[in-house]
């Protein structure tokens, strides 16, 4: 268990009273571990997204439980929430998110100047994040300068600027083509084997295929799961 | 067939003995294909019998190196303009199983389908991990690997997208999903009789 950095017991969303609610998500129990990436699929409306804004904090649900990095959310305040979005999570959205005033290296430092670094510290920080997915000579450049690829990349370090270890993706390589989606994936799949773990929500089985557990709504309810086991296995037959 | 015109090719870059014939086979397709001796040297003789290979230098080591003709070329020159034809007909598997599936009463598709979701991505997931383990298609021989994986890889998933989308249709219109019992019609031996001889 300790090895988990988010944990979801029970999540129920609902929307609406009585006859006419509907339920989003009923009963999810999910985990993601160090190191760890888990994709989740389902066709629109089975609550993807549902889960993914549950897990970020950025909504809470009607009933379970949410914990993060053993951090209980349903009794955190508003200001802890707060600083645990900008120091434990990471957002990868699809459309990038970047903000078009300030360069690369700017985005990156903001998490952390929200979050009272130095600006040094910040800088130095937002650099190495950078680096590590081989943008550092592109640290001036406005994302309008940038290709959708490269601005996911800087949208990536943003995430996992200053040590951040859950990273929440959603539909990352929705706007790039096949072979920088590819790219985009590796990357992420770098950050987690360093020890970050990770929910990617995606419709395209070819990039949840990098996760190490795929997880299938339906209906607001997990109705399977394919884990990396089940690969392991068909390697072995195949060999 | 693909092996026969591929090694045809091959020989059109220059004269090939037998194993390095395989070697460059093996190179080019990321050894995704294995192929032993016996079939490239079965193939050969089968090329020279249609005229499109004959046997040329022999060098000091005994190999004997085979040599395109101008037949052989043109046949190259055809295979590479012309689209592969693939079988056309529906006798996929696994569209006959959920069509059939489909009309079972008391049967959940649902579960059919994602019972073989479940599989297609599984083998995703570990083509992905055979993908990664590689350091990225830098060199040549890497790339022309990764090309037959990826093959592999969209044509998975097709078949997840192909899933999804028969789940939903099923789903949005379950009054069309037919549930059908047996009939009890007995079905007519034989050829259908003429109308004629029925009146």
């Amino acid at each position: 268990m300790s090895d988990d950095i988010l944990r979801l017991v029970g999540v129920t969303q609902q929307y609406g009273e009585g006859e006419t609610s509907v339920s989003a998500l009923s009963g999810v129990d999910l985990a993601v571990a160090r190191g760890e990436l888990v994709a989740i699929m389902g066709a629109s409306g089975s609550g993807k997204s549902t889960l993914l804004s549950i897990a970020g904090g950025l909504q809470t649900p009607t009933s379970g439980e949410v914990v993060v990095e053993g951090r209980f959310l349903s009794t955190a305040s508003a200001r802890d929430l707060a600083q645990l979005r900008r120091r434990s999570l990471g957002f990868v959205f699809q459309d990038f998110n970047l903000i078009p005033t300030l360069t690369a290296l700017e985005n990156v430092m903001l998490p952390l100047e929200l979050d009272g670094f130095r600006a040094r510290a910040a800088r130095r920080a937002a650099q190495e994040a950078l680096a590590s997915v081989g943008l550092e000579a592109k640290d001036a450049s406005y994302p309008d300068d940038l290709s959708g690829g490269q601005q996911q990349r800087v949208a990536i370090a943003r995430a996992v600027v200053g040590g951040r270890r859950l990273i929440l993706a959603d539909e990352p390589t929705g706007a790039l083509d096949s072979i920088t989606g590819e790219a985009v994936m590796r990357m992420l799949r770098t950050r987690i084997d360093q020890g970050a773990g990770g929910i990617l929500v995606t419709h395209e089985a070819r990039h949840a295929a990098w996760a190490d557990r795929i997880v299938f709504l339906r209906d607001g309810r997990i109705v399977d799961e394919s884990r990396r086991t089940d690969a392991d296995e068909l390697l072995s037959g195949t060999r | 067939m693909s092996v026969r015109l591929s090694l045809l090719a091959i020989l059109d870059q220059g004269p090939c003995y037998g194993y390095q014939l395989r070697a460059e086979f093996d190179r080019r397709t990321g050894s995704t294909w294995p192929l032993n001796v016996g079939q490239i040297y079965n193939t050969l003789d089968r090329l020279e019998r249609d005229g499109l290979v004959e046997k040329g230098a022999i060098d000091e080591q005994g190999h004997v190196y085979w040599q395109i003709t101008d037949a052989g070329r043109a046949e190259v020159a055809a295979w590479l303009r012309a689209p592969v034809e693939r079988s056309s007909g529906t006798r996929d598997e696994l569209a006959i199983k959920l069509a059939v599936a489909a009309t079972l009463p008391g049967v959940d598709v649902a579960e059919v389908i994602q019972a073989q979701r479940r599989a297609s991505v599984a083998q995703l997931q570990s083509l992905n991990r055979a993908k990664y383990a590689g350091n990225g298609p830098d060199g040549p021989e890497e790339l022309a690997w990764s090309l037959v994986v990826d093959s592999m890889i969209f044509a998975a998933e097709a078949e997840v997208r192909w899933l999804d989308h028969t789940e939903q249709r099923l789903a949005q219109h379950p009054q069309h999903a037919m549930a059908l019992a047996l009939s009890t019609e007995k079905p007519k031996r034989g050829r259908p009789a003429k109308t004629e001889a029925r009146a």
